[in-house]
């Protein structure tokens, strides 16, 4: 991290805060933080945060500050910072159907890792993985902390369609399709539960900050959380954040 | 109102505001001054939906009594055959039928009906973002058959128009104003003179989620990659093909290019207006400049309303 934040403007609406030039746990809890206290302070002017690895693009409304007040506010939020004190983010339980029809590449994970899939599986398992951003598309969730053990390169021809659920391994990292979508991830294994669903109150459930927790489920019970899921009636298990 | 002919429409509005941090596109419509003047026109407020085309228009039959308003490129458009003119309103009856052609000049129209189209909003916005399967008509570009309902149409809005002064002509050279930044340190002193100095052809790569454009190759010193971050509205990447990229409504929230500078909010419409073969020339300004033109680019609208509902 730096020891101070750069800001770099961007455009005649937002303002760029750069607190790293690379990926970092330290880093993430402290953008969380600023976006946390940005939030709760609700700072009249600031319009929107997309909050990234080592960034934070803050979209201000000229009509009420400019470029130099908004850098000025971000910079007193900074300053008050104490990422020691920050609470860590929320553990989303993800139920997971592994290997299969839903998994079709973890034979392969598993031969290229020269592991059994049950080992494969335990590992994935095995962490809960910190999302460090979201992006690409709705509800993508940019993991971090996969073990290097089960690190496998992409499909050499992406799939035309990825089902929304599937669970994949794209070198080293991991991560879920919250929409359907083509994609060369391996796939090895599917979550029934919506990540992303507009019509829902809270239209997309990971944040970033939270971490994923995979969980292997039966086909059996898969497919009565599948059925509460599409009931609206299934409630993803969180285990609350603590202040560290 | 049917949809006979869907032409490339989708129904748009100022966009989905609240969601970025969640990886959700904007989406809205991508000359907002456009739009946001088809729907003065038309009496309604700036966050009634609109149908937006790109390079093809619609031919729609209205099922009951309406009021609408086109705006932006020329699209040749006619109601029951007879020439309809950009930034008027008009009213049609039951079983009229309003048919747009290919565009002539610009890229973009947009048909306002009094009233707005009555369609649910989703997170907050009824624009449709395709990638995201939402907003509009099932989150897809109309199609031949699909109904869409106007609310309740203002008859008295008909017969409205919009003084000359504020009628854009969509060039086919353009300057367009930048602020230099947020990597334009990622770049040596004679790619920012290349970028600044030089002419960039649009070409036929364009949607509503970039404008690829062509020219002059921009110099990088530290690479074409960063760790990926925001991407706002207008944002020029140049990824390692050193070949900028105007990004627009249906971005993608976050990316790993370089953004040497951001075109200002009232230069976008310019650049979503311009066709393949246009010419781009970027302009640096301060960003007190930039500010001070993006209270002018929206205090105009107020104005314009003033006008028009005063005419």
């Amino acid at each position: 991290m730096y020891s101070r934040p750069r800001f770099l403007p961007a455009g005649d609406n937002a303002v760029c805060m750069e607190l790293s030039d690379g990926i970092e746990e330290e880093c993430n809890t402290a953008i969380r933080g600023i976006v946390d206290d940005i939030f709760s302070k609700g700072i009249r002017g600031i319009v929107e945060t997309v909050p990234t690895y080592r960034s934070i693009l803050v979209y201000y409304d000229p009509f009420v500050m400019y470029y130099d007040d908004a850098v000025n506010v971000l910079k007193r939020v900074y300053d008050k910072l104490d990422i020691s004190s920050a609470k860590n983010g929320d553990t989303l339980v993800i139920p997971v159907l592994y290997g299969g029809e839903s998994g079709p590449d973890l034979p392969f994970v598993a031969e290229h890792a020269h592991l059994t899939e049950k080992e494969v599986i335990d590992i994935h398992t095995s962490v809960d993985y910190l999302i460090y951003m979201l992006g690409f598309t709705p509800g993508f969730t940019y993991l971090g902390g996969m073990d290097e053990r089960i690190a496998t390169p992409r499909l050499e021809t992406p799939r035309k369609r990825i089902p929304a659920g599937s669970v994949g391994i794209a070198g080293k990292q991991t991560g879920m399709y919250p929409i359907d979508s083509p994609g060369g991830w391996r796939l090895i294994g599917i979550t029934p539960v919506k990540l992303y669903d507009p019509y829902r109150d809270v239209p997309i459930l990971p944040k970033m900050g939270d971490r994923i927790r995979f969980k292997p489920v039966s086909e059996k019970e898969f497919n009565k959380i599948k059925k509460e899921v599409d009931d609206c009636t299934y409630q993803v298990d969180v285990i609350k954040g603590e202040t560290s | 109102m049917k949809i006979l002919k869907p032409g490339i429409t989708s129904v748009q509005d100022m966009g989905r505001f609240g969601y970025q941090a969640f990886g959700m596109s904007t989406a809205g419509a991508c000359d907002q001054y456009a739009y946001r003047i088809s729907n003065i026109l038309v009496g309604n407020d700036k966050k009634q939906a609109s149908l937006e085309s790109m390079l093809m228009g619609p031919t729609i039959e209205f099922e009951e009594d309406t009021v609408f308003a086109i705006t932006g490129g020329e699209f040749d458009a006619q109601l029951n055959g007879s020439p309809v003119y950009n930034w008027h309103s008009y009213a049609a009856r039951p079983g009229d039928v309003l048919e747009l052609g290919g565009s002539s000049c610009g890229s973009f129209c947009y048909i306002s009906f009094s009233g707005g189209i009555d369609i649910k909003s989703v997170m907050g916005s009824r624009s449709t973002y395709i990638k995201g399967k939402i907003g509009g008509i099932e989150g897809r570009y109309i199609k031949t058959g699909d109904v869409i309902n106007a609310s309740k149409a203002n008859m008295s809005m008909r017969g409205r128009q919009l003084e000359g002064i504020y009628i854009p002509h969509y060039e086919r050279e353009i300057s367009v104003r930048v602020v230099m930044g947020p990597q334009d340190d990622y770049f040596t002193k004679k790619g920012i003179y290349t970028f600044l100095n030089s002419s960039y052809e649009v070409t036929q790569n364009i949607d509503r989620m970039g404008y690829r454009l062509k020219g002059e190759t921009i110099e990088h010193s530290k690479g074409a990659d960063i760790i990926s971050d925001g991407i706002p509205l207008g944002s020029v990447q140049v990824p390692g093909d050193r070949q900028p990229i105007v990004m627009m409504a249906d971005r993608q929230t976050t990316g790993g290019y370089t953004k040497i500078a951001v075109v200002i909010s009232a230069d976008i419409p310019k650049v979503a207006q311009a066709r393949p073969g246009d010419i781009i020339h970027f302009k640096s300004i301060s960003v007190e400049d930039a500010h001070r033109l993006y209270k002018n680019y929206e205090e105009q609208f107020d104005i314009i309303r003033w006008y028009i509902d005063h005419s």
